[in-house]
């Protein structure tokens, strides 16, 4: 058993993704275990290896972290993404929720009904450019750095990136009145770790299809 | 007034109630301002980071974000654990409490034809899911708190998710002997003591009755 972290979570983006991002962005190798059927996700409840009967799960430094931001906190923490001290952390917190709650409706748009889909659609489109997006737009216009919080990289940018990409999977154009963001997202994809996390082989998953909606409905009787 | 955390958000407990009893078990003295319900964006047009509240107004920052509110606070009063592996543990504990406590604050928003499965819902998971996770880590351990031997978030949150679930079901810990005293003796620490007393800052229950106007404001 190496010392890498090991993520436990279906083959598809859902709560574990942004943990993904997280790692590679810090440079940190990790292992993954599916959850393919309903009884794999048993088999991990019967072996009493998830508190909360809950994925994702990580084991990580000898424990069995479960619930994404208390995973994510733990990550940032440790690989200084998590700013320098408590205000610059109350900021990417700050920061951090705003981008979850976006991400969070970008998400479950493959599970809700087709009928309701369009009007899902728009409202996520019209989130992200009038409630968040001017936001992260305005920080890196008042201050002029490359980063969110503390001129250096932190948790807040990674996720902030993740965001601005899986908007741009919903409407290309969406940055189109975000000059600075679209900066941001050039540069921060050249990041190294980030770089390499980007392209094709990497631990990244693709964005959920109906067949994949399928799949985790029946694993997780939802 | 000045220096003391100001409070913006409607006269209800709904995502302000965590933070309320956070500064309370700190022994924090805040300056309450109630958001009368027509002005909620505009009382506090360009203070609200995304045009959402709960908003405190803290240390010269308007926070937003209720769980980025609730962490600056925790670590500020040392109510966060001594090091990264507590916080760890404070953190997966508190998240699954918030869940259970958004299943049951959103048992009143519940249409009058799914209010009793809700309610199945409710006390499955805390007697299921949620309640033997915190009996067991209290058995194993036998320490007052859940973390560290020593007072946290942790265990203020989780009080106040029990008080919650015993107002939807009395007799909901019946099963659970270690939170009965966990519940009575963390109720009795000072702080937490005189915020449970009325008059304090605590928040009643949302009553039916209040859900129209509340999904006026917030819808």
């Amino acid at each position: 058993m190496s010392g890498k972290p090991r993520l436990h979570y279906t083959n598809g983006r859902g709560k574990m993704e942004s943990i993904r991002w997280l790692l590679a962005a810090a440079g940190v190798e990790f292992e993954e275990e599916f959850i393919e059927t309903k009884e794999d996700l048993e088999k991990l409840r019967n072996d009493g290896v998830l508190m909360f009967q809950q994925v994702p799960m990580v084991e990580i430094d000898g424990m069995k972290m479960v619930q994404t931001r208390a995973i994510l906190s733990y990550i940032a923490a440790k690989y200084n993404l998590y700013g320098k001290d408590l205000k610059e952390r109350a900021w990417i917190d700050m920061y951090v929720e705003g981008t979850t709650d976006l991400m969070g409706m970008i998400m479950y748009l493959p599970f809700q009904p087709a009928d309701t889909k369009e009007k899902n659609l728009a409202l996520i489109i019209e989130r992200a450019t009038t409630r968040y997006f001017p936001v992260y737009e305005k920080a890196l216009k008042d201050h002029g750095h490359d980063y969110l919080v503390g001129n250096k990289l932190s948790w807040a940018d990674i996720h902030l990136l993740e965001a601005i990409l899986m908007a741009e999977e919903c409407k290309p154009d969406i940055l189109s009145a975000f000059p600075l963001l679209q900066a941001f997202k050039g540069r921060t994809s050249n990041i190294p770790t980030i770089k390499k996390f980007l392209q094709p082989g990497s631990q990244r998953k693709p964005p959920t299809d109906e067949k994949f909606v399928v799949i985790v409905r029946k694993i997780f009787n939802i | 007034m000045s220096g003391k955390p100001k409070l913006h958000y409607f006269n209800g407990r709904g995502r302000m109630e965590s933070i309320r009893w956070l500064l309370a078990a700190a022994g924090v003295e805040v300056c309450l301002y109630r958001m009368s319900p027509c002005l909620v964006p505009f009382s506090l047009d360009g203070s609200l980071l995304f045009q959402q509240v709960p908003m405190v107004e803290i240390d010269g920052m308007k926070m937003v974000q209720s769980r980025a509110i609730s962490n600056y606070i925790a670590a500020k009063y040392n109510l966060y654990g001594k090091d990264l592996k507590e916080r760890a543990l404070i953190d997966m504990y508190v998240e699954a409490v918030i869940d259970l406590n958004e299943l049951l604050m959103t048992h009143t928003f519940q249409p009058a034809d799914k209010k009793e499965q809700h309610f199945a819902t409710i006390v499955d998971k805390a007697t299921n899911r949620y309640f033997p996770v915190y009996e067991k880590v209290l058995k194993d351990h036998g320490q007052d708190f859940l973390v560290g031997n020593r007072l946290s978030r942790a265990d203020v949150q989780l009080l106040e998710t029990l008080l919650m679930a015993e107002e939807c079901k009395p007799d909901i810990l019946v099963k659970f002997p270690l939170l009965q005293s966990f519940k009575a003796r963390i109720s009795n620490i000072p702080t937490i003591k005189k915020f449970l007393q009325p008059g304090s800052q605590r928040k009643p229950p949302l009553q039916e009755k209040d859900v129209p106007k509340l999904m006026k404001i917030f819808h």
